[in-house]
């Protein structure tokens, strides 16, 4: 982890010379900008965020941030899990971006106190540079957020990177995405567009391992948490264990048709590895497809895929996942002004299931052959739109297990917000996608600053 | 890019160096309330083959407490149809910072909507409705922004009178179906067309909002000799509330060379950097 802090100090060094490097040129010149009478003014104009403003204005970069302060706490005792706080952290992040003629830079990094593990981090987001060598192609290479498939906090064909423990504890939505260390080329015909991203090392999610929250362990048949912390065979060799994520789009009168293909590995440690004791990312492949547009009076989503769980294509491995199908269908309205309503069903269907039976170790916890899941999404946007009302909730009528998501976020001012929110679990079983947090249930609170 | 700014305030109409698309002709005697709204549409939200901006909206409280939201906006007009594109770069609020925003507009159906989320490079459909939403929180829907069809609404010429110093049509338009106001009387000015004044009126038939023209400026058009009259600062106010909203535009310029394959998915990840610098 001191790997993290040098690396974190590195960051900060580089950008602390970019800022003093070109702040006196770039001022220098700003007067003999014809838009320096503006700026001129903004630098006249009293109070500390003009003054900000005016001096980010006159960087030859776009640079920006926020500063983040956060806490949440675990509403009942964990009997896996010594801490009451599940969320205890501030975090500055830093966004520079520089567009040249033949290329676009972005760096965002976040610096972080952690209270509940007691240690500074660095999360270097995104350092990425974007090329357009031809008029039909754009290259994207280095740390970057992707995301895509029609899902609404449901994923299928987009097999990039979450971090469900930032999603489970509070932090801002941004985070449910981690980052990717990848090469992305886009290429773009009148007749479809294709997107194929390389990712020469595996990136997991960011998983949830036992450490901060508790979870089913299979191997232990209970739950469990810092007792028992995951931490699997890694998938680490470059260019061996890498990933291949393509995806074929095109719109056709506002509907958004895509077909997707995956070859890499599950993305969180499914598997288990007998031999080693550990758990492990089997190796998987995903096709799917998906359709997104204007139904009736709102936008209607559908998106399937197929999950080729290599490593037990017969699904007689009980230590590995078998091949599943996955469907979701979603219909998203504003029912009412500023209250938007979303609802999806998603259906996981276990391939082999006669199989997977039949090798199920005794005493062991069988999953259904079809998992169901509801979600409902309700947005209500007050006080034109500064407060924002949302509930999310996951229900399995299946799993018979519940993931209530409520959170108010308010903006103050233009830079000022807060926001405070609950992750609530709830499970007839310990041994369900959901009904295994159920000691993780949390309520949390933030203030941010941005500029 | 050369362009020129005439105060239409300051200037007499028969100052006009050039002829206006709208102010060409002398307004013609019997024009129906909808022919009216139609030429008001054409001149004030489609003008030129194309159009782009910087767009600022000061949103404040009757207590004068403000928001700032500046964005820049590409329009295109389709030549093949009455299809509308629009592309919304957002620069302030932080939170919003870097988002892009893309509206396909048809004339006779819901528009389609997306949104660009950055941070989680996410691209989402909006189920926003044209009538009913807010443009950002502001006292503009998003049919204040883009128009709204024409054929939502039966439209009466109801008189011709003076606002300031302009001769004016009053149109009285009624939507055929529930909105959230049962009547708007428009100001239109009867040689440039564009819409002075606007009052809504709510279910009570009491006033509601009312927009105002508060500065008009000729804009020469790229390539061409001619100018377009533009509404470059205006402000809709809730009478309920006291909230008000400003928009001032700035750089405008028209027919400036946007092409349809910018309002695009790869561009709303990607924005255009030629059009949003």
């Amino acid at each position: 982890m001191s790997r993290f802090a040098s690396r974190g100090g590195i960051i900060l060094g580089i950008i602390l010379l970019l800022l003093t490097e070109n702040f006196r040129p770039a001022a220098a010149e700003a007067g003999k900008d014809p838009a320096g009478p503006e700026a001129q003014a903004e630098t006249q104009a009293e109070g500390t965020v003009e003054k900000l403003t005016a001096f980010l204005a006159t960087l030859p970069f776009e640079f920006h941030g926020f500063w983040d302060a956060r806490g949440g706490l675990r509403t009942q005792v964990d009997p896996h899990e010594s801490k009451t706080a599940t969320l205890e952290e501030t975090r500055l992040q830093l966004h520079f971006f520089k567009s040249l003629d033949w290329a676009k830079f972005r760096i965002k990094s976040d610096f972080l106190y952690e209270g509940v593990k007691g240690k500074a981090d660095v999360d270097l987001r995104e350092a990425n540079a974007l090329f357009t060598p031809f008029e039909f192609m754009e290259l994207k290479l280095g740390r970057q957020i992707l995301t895509w498939g029609t899902g609404d906090y449901v994923f299928i064909n987009d097999l990039f990177p979450k971090d469900y423990k930032s999603f489970f504890i509070g932090r801002d939505d941004e985070y449910l995405k981690a980052p990717s260390d990848a090469l992305k080329a886009s290429f773009f015909t009148p007749i479809f567009n294709l997107d194929f991203v390389y990712t020469p090392r595996f990136n997991a999610d960011r998983f949830i391992d036992g450490e901060r929250l508790s979870y089913f362990n299979p191997q232990l048949g209970r739950l469990a948490g810092q007792d028992a912390v995951i931490s699997p065979l890694q998938r680490d060799e470059w260019f061996g264990d890498d990933e291949i994520a393509l995806r074929l789009s095109r719109d056709i009168k506002g509907y958004g048709l895509a077909l997707y293909g995956y070859h890499g590995f599950w993305k969180s440690p499914m598997g288990f590895d007998p031999q080693a004791g550990e758990a492990s990312f089997p190796r998987l492949s995903a096709y799917g497809l998906s359709v997104r547009g204007a139904v009736w009076k709102g936008i209607g989503n559908f998106e399937m895929g197929y999950y080729d769980s290599r490593d037990d294509r017969s699904g007689d491995n009980p230590f590995i996942p078998n091949s599943q199908l996955r469907y979701l269908a979603g219909y998203e309205q504003e029912v009412a002004k500023d209250f938007t309503v979303g609802v999806q069903y998603y259906l996981e269907q276990m391939l082999q299931y006669d199989a997977y039976q039949r090798t199920l170790p005794p005493g062991s916890y069988a999953a259904d052959q079809f998992r169901h899941v509801l979600t409902l999404r309700l947005t209500k946007l007050l006080l034109y739109q500064d407060l924002k009302l949302s509930f999310f909730i996951f229900y399995s009528p299946s799993d018979q297990d519940v993931y209530i998501k409520p959170n108010v976020h308010y903006n103050i001012t233009d830079h000022w917000s807060a926001e405070v929110g609950a992750n609530i679990f709830v499970g007839e079983n310990d041994h369900t996608f959901f009904g295994q947090f159920k000691n993780d249930t949390n309520v949390y609170s933030g203030v941010r600053w941005s500029f | 890019m050369k362009v020129h700014f005439w105060l239409v305030f300051v200037l007499s109409l028969g100052l006009l160096a050039v002829p206006t698309p709208g102010g060409a002709q002398a307004p013609e005697a019997h024009k129906t309330g909808a022919e009216i709204m139609e030429r008001e549409q054409q001149a004030f939200y489609s003008p030129g083959k194309d159009m782009k901006a910087e767009v600022r909206m000061e949103l404040s409280t009757a207590a004068g407490e403000k928001r700032i939201r500046v964005m820049t906006m590409l329009r295109w007009n389709d030549p093949r149809s009455k299809d509308q594109k629009y592309f919304i770069y957002f620069r302030e609020p932080a939170d919003v910072r870097g988002m892009t925003f893309m509206v396909w507009k048809y004339p006779l159906k819901e528009s389609d909507r997306w949104i660009y989320v950055p941070a989680v490079d996410l691209v989402r459909r909006v189920a926003a409705r044209d009538a009913r939403s807010s443009f950002v929180g502001s006292d503009f829907t998003y049919e204040d922004i883009s128009g709204r069809n024409i054929g939502a609404d039966g439209h009466t010429l109801v008189q011709e009178e003076k606002l300031g110093d302009r001769n004016c049509y009053v149109v009285e338009s009624v939507p055929k179906e529930p909105t959230d106001y049962v009547k708007r009387l428009s100001w239109i000015d009867k040689t440039t067309f564009l819409p002075l004044k606007e009052e809504y009126y709510d279910v009570q038939n009491q006033l509601a909002r009312v927009f105002t023209a508060d500065k008009i400026e000729n804009i020469a058009t790229v390539g061409e000799q001619k100018s377009i009259p533009t509404v470059t600062r205006r402000t809709m106010k809730n009478m309920k509330t006291g909230h008000r909203t400003e928009v001032t535009f700035t750089s405008v310029s028209y027919n400036v060379g946007l092409q349809d394959t910018i309002f695009s998915e790869r561009y709303l990840r990607n924005p255009p950097e030629r059009w949003i610098r």
